[in-house]
C-alpha cells in the first residue's frame, strides 16, 4: 500500500488506482464483448444449410448497405448521388451469388432481433436488480412474463373468435400486439398496488408474484379449453424463439431497445446510490419512489417490445448482468451496457445453436438457454455459498 | 450556520411520536439526542433529513424552511447515517464512500472526488479497506463506511442515528474524538442519537433529552444527565463518579 500520509509529492493514493484499475477492467470487458458480439454475429450469418463463408457474409451487409445508400441518394439526393458514385472505391459482391439473399434476407434480421432481444432483457433485468436491491429480480419474476404470455393466449385462443375470419391463427400482429400490451399492463398493476402501500422493494416484488400467479391461472385456463392447433401454437409461442424475426420488426424494435437503453443509462449514478439504501438515497436528493417507478416502467416496456415478437425468453435478464456484475462489480455506468452486450452475446450463440445442431429442425432457443442458464445458476450458487452470500 | 427546530411533532397515524420538540444549534456544535428505545430520536433525526415530513413545525436552517430547499442542494448541506444500511453484492468499500460525493459528480469522476474519498477513509483510518467488497467487513467496519460516506459528502451539518451502536469500544471513542475534531475544523454541526450517555456526556455540546416523544431536557450534559433525570427518563438508578479523567455516570440497578 503506498504511504499516503506524505500529501506534497501527491502520490496515487490507494482510492485513486483502484478507481483507475477498475475503470480500466469495465471498459476492456466492453471493448471485449463488442468484439465477441460482432464476430458471433459474422459466424452465425454464414452458418445453416447453406454455409456462407465470413468475408461474404460480411461483403453481403456492406454491399447490401452501400447498395441502399445508392439507392436512397439517387432517388431523393441526386446531386450527393452523383457524388457517391464518383468514389473510386466499389465494394465487391459476395463470390457466393445466394450469399446476399440468404444473410440479408433471412439470417440477419434473426440475428439483429436476437442482439435486441439479448440487449432488452439483460439490461431490463440489470436495472431492476439494482432498483430493487435483489439480486435474484429479473424482467419475469415481476409478472411480465406471465401476463405477456396470458395476452399471446388470449389471442391466438380467442382472438380468431372475436375478430371472425379477420385475424388468421398463423398471423402474428394480434399476438405481438396483446403480448405487449398486456406485458406492460401486469406492470402497470404492479405499480398501482405498490403505490397504494407505499413503494418499498418488498411490496413491488410480492405484488409482482401474485399479478404473475393470477395471469399464470388465467394461462391455464385458455391452455386447458383451447383446440389442438391452438394449444400447438400458444406452446410454441410460450417457448420462445426468433421465429418472428424480420426487417419490419427488427427496425420497429431498435429504436425500442435503444431509447430505454439511453434513458436507463442516464440513471446509473442513482442506481448506485440506491444500493446503499433507500435513506442514504434520499439524504443525496434522489427521488426514490420516481426513480424505482420510471425505472422499473422504462426496463418493462423495453422488455415488453421484444418479448412480444419472441415469446418466452428467460435466464437473459438474470444471467446477463450476474455475470457482469462478477467480472466489473456494480457501477451501474458500465453495468448497463456490459449486461447488454453480455445478454445479446449469449442469446445470440444460444439462437445459432438452436437453429443450427439439428438441422433443418430448429429447436427452441430457451431448451439451449435454460441449460446454460441451470448449469450458470448452480455455480452461481455454489460460488456464493463459498463467499457466505445468500 | 443555525439550525432551528421549532415545535415539531410528528405522528404515526393516530400515535404522536414526536410531541413539540425545539432546539437550535449552531457552527461546530454536537448535539447528543438520548432517551430510551422509542423516544423518537430516530423519528427526529429522520425528519431533520428530509426523510419523513412532520406533522407540525417546521425546521430552518440559515432560516430557511429544509422542506422549501433543494433535495438536490439540501444534499450537500446535510449527511445523514442511518442506523441500518444495506449494501448489494459486489459493492466495494470505496464505491459506497464515493456515492456521498453523488452530487458532485455528473458522469465522470474527477480526481479531486477521490481524493475525497481517500480523505474521508483516512480520517477513520479505513485507507487499507478501500478495495474490500462490503460483504467481506464486520459489521463496525461496515457501519464505519457508512460513516466515512457521510464524511465525503462534507455537508454543515451530519446527522448521526447510532452511528457506533455496532462498534467496539475503541472505535466509538475513535469515532467519536474524529466528529469532534471534523466539526471543529470545518465549523460543521452534528445531531447525534447515543444510547451511551458517558459518550454523551463526553463529546456534545449540549443533550436533548427524549421520552416517549417529549423533550424532558435540553442543555449542557452535565446539567442536564442527573441521577434524577436518568431515574425518571430510564427508569435507572445511577450515580455520577469524578476522576482526572473527567465525570462518568454509572448505570447499576433497573428500577422496580
Amino acid at each position: 500500500m503506498p504511504d499516503i500520509t506524505q500529501t506534497d509529492a501527491a502520490p496515487p493514493s490507494t482510492v485513486h488506482s483502484l478507481y483507475k484499475a477498475g475503470s480500466g477492467r469495465r471498459i476492456t470487458l466492453i471493448v471485449f464483448l463488442l468484439f465477441l458480439l460482432i464476430a458471433a454475429a459474422i459466424f452465425s450469418a454464414g452458418i445453416g444449410t447453406v454455409a456462407i463463408s465470413p468475408e461474404d457474409s460480411v461483403l453481403s451487409v456492406a454491399h447490401a448497405c452501400a447498395v441502399s445508400v445508392q439507392n436512397f441518394l439517387h432517388t431523393y439526393l441526386p446531386a450527393v448521388g452523383a457524388w457517391y458514385d464518383s468514389i473510386p472505391f466499389t465494394i465487391p459482391s459476395p463470390s457466393n451469388p445466394q450469399a446476399e439473399l440468404i444473410v440479408i434476407g433471412f439470417r440477419l434480421p434473426r440475428i439483429i432481433l436476437a442482439i435486441l432481444t439479448g440487449i432488452s432483457l439483460a439490461v431490463a433485468g440489470a436495472v431492476m436488480q439494482g432498483l430493487l436491491r435483489n439480486p435474484l429480480v429479473d424482467p419475469f419474476m415481476l409478472g411480465l412474463s406471465s401476463a405477456a404470455a396470458f395476452g399471446a393466449a388470449v389471442a391466438i385462443v380467442i382472438g380468431p373468435g372475436i375478430l371472425g375470419g379477420l385475424v388468421l391463427i398463423g398471423s402474428n400482429s394480434f399476438i405481438i400486439i396483446l403480448a405487449f400490451f398486456f406485458g406492460w399492463l401486469s406492470m402497470l398493476l404492479v405499480y398501482g398496488i405498490s403505490r397504494a402501500r407505499g413503494v418499498n422493494q418488498a411490496t413491488l416484488i410480492l405484488s409482482g408474484v401474485v399479478i404473475g400467479y393470477i395471469f399464470s391461472a388465467g394461462l391455464i385456463f385458455l391452455q386447458y379449453i383451447t383446440n389442438n392447433d391452438q394449444l400447438r401454437d400458444l406452446v410454441i409461442w410460450l417457448m420462445g424463439g426468433m421465429w418472428g424475426a424480420s426487417w419490419s420488426a427488427v427496425l420497429l424494435l431498435i429504436p425500442l431497445t435503444l431509447i430505454p437503453f439511453i434513458l436507463l443509462e442516464r440513471m446509473s449514478w442513482d442506481l448506485n446510490a440506491i444500493a446503499a439504501g433507500d435513506n442514504v438515497a434520499k439524504n443525496l436528493g434522489i427521488n426514490v419512489n420516481r426513480l424505482r417507478l420510471s425505472g422499473l416502467m422504462i426496463s418493462t416496456f423495453a422488455a415488453s417490445c421484444c418479448l412480444a415478437f419472441t415469446g418466452i425468453i428467460g435466464f437473459i435478464g438474470l444471467m446477463g448482468p450476474h455475470i457482469c456484475r462478477m467480472i466489473i462489480g456494480n457501477d451501474h455506468r458500465y453495468l448497463i451496457p456490459c449486461s447488454g452486450l453480455m445478454g445479446a452475446v449469449i442469446l445470440l450463440i444460444s439462437d445459432t445453436a438452436a437453429r443450427t445442431v439439428m438441422s433443418p429442425v430448429e429447436i427452441p432457443v430457451g431448451v439451449i438457454m435454460y441449460v446454460i442458464g441451470g448449469l450458470f445458476f448452480l455455480f452461481l450458487i455454489i460460488r456464493a455459498r463459498g463467499r457466505g452470500l445468500y | 450556520m443555525e439550525l432551528v427546530i421549532d415545535t415539531i411533532s410528528k405522528d404515526y397515524g393516530q400515535q404522536r411520536v414526536l410531541d413539540n420538540v425545539s432546539f437550535k444549534m449552531g457552527d461546530g456544535e454536537i448535539v447528543a439526542l438520548v432517551g430510551p428505545n422509542g423516544s423518537g430520536k430516530s423519528t427526529l433525526i429522520k425528519t431533520l433529513a428530509t426523510i419523513l415530513d412532520p406533522t407540525s413545525g417546521k425546521i430552518t436552517l440559515d432560516g430557511a424552511d429544509i422542506r422549501g430547499i433543494d433535495p438536490i442542494e439540501l444534499a450537500k448541506r446535510v449527511g445523514y447515517v442511518p442506523q441500518s444500511f444495506s449494501y448489494t453484492l459486489y459493492s466495494t468499500v470505496f464505491e459506497t464512500v464515493l456515492m456521498g460525493r453523488r452530487r458532485y459528480i455528473t458522469w465522470s469522476v474527477s480526481d479531486e472526488e477521490l481524493s475525497r474519498v481517500q480523505l474521508a477513509l483516512d480520517s477513520l483510518e479505513m485507507g487499507d479497506l478501500a478495495g474490500k467488497f462490503m460483504d467481506e467487513l464486520s459489521g463496525g467496519e461496515r457501519q464505519k463506511v457508512f460513516i466515512a460516506r457521510a464524511l465525503a459528502q462534507d455537508p454543515q451539518v451530519f446527522l448521526f442515528d447510532e452511528p457506533t451502536s455496532a462498534l467496539d469500544i475503541r472505535y466509538q471513542i475513535e469515532v467519536m474524538e474524529t466528529m469532534r475534531r471534523i466539526t471543529r475544523e470545518q465549523k460543521s454541526s452534528m445531531i447525534v442519537a447515543v444510547h451511551d450517555l458517558n459518550l454523551a456526556y463526553r463529546y456534545a455540546d449540549a443533550v436533548v433529552v427524549l421520552n416517549r416523544g417529549k423533550m424532558i431536557g435540553y442543555g449542557k450534559p452535565q446539567d442536564i444527565l442527573t441521577p434524577d433525570c436518568i431515574r425518571s427518563v430510564y427508569g435507572v438508578d445511577s450515580f455520577a463518579i469524578e476522576n482526572e479523567f473527567g465525570k462518568f455516570i454509572v448505570p447499576f440497578r433497573a428500577r422496580p
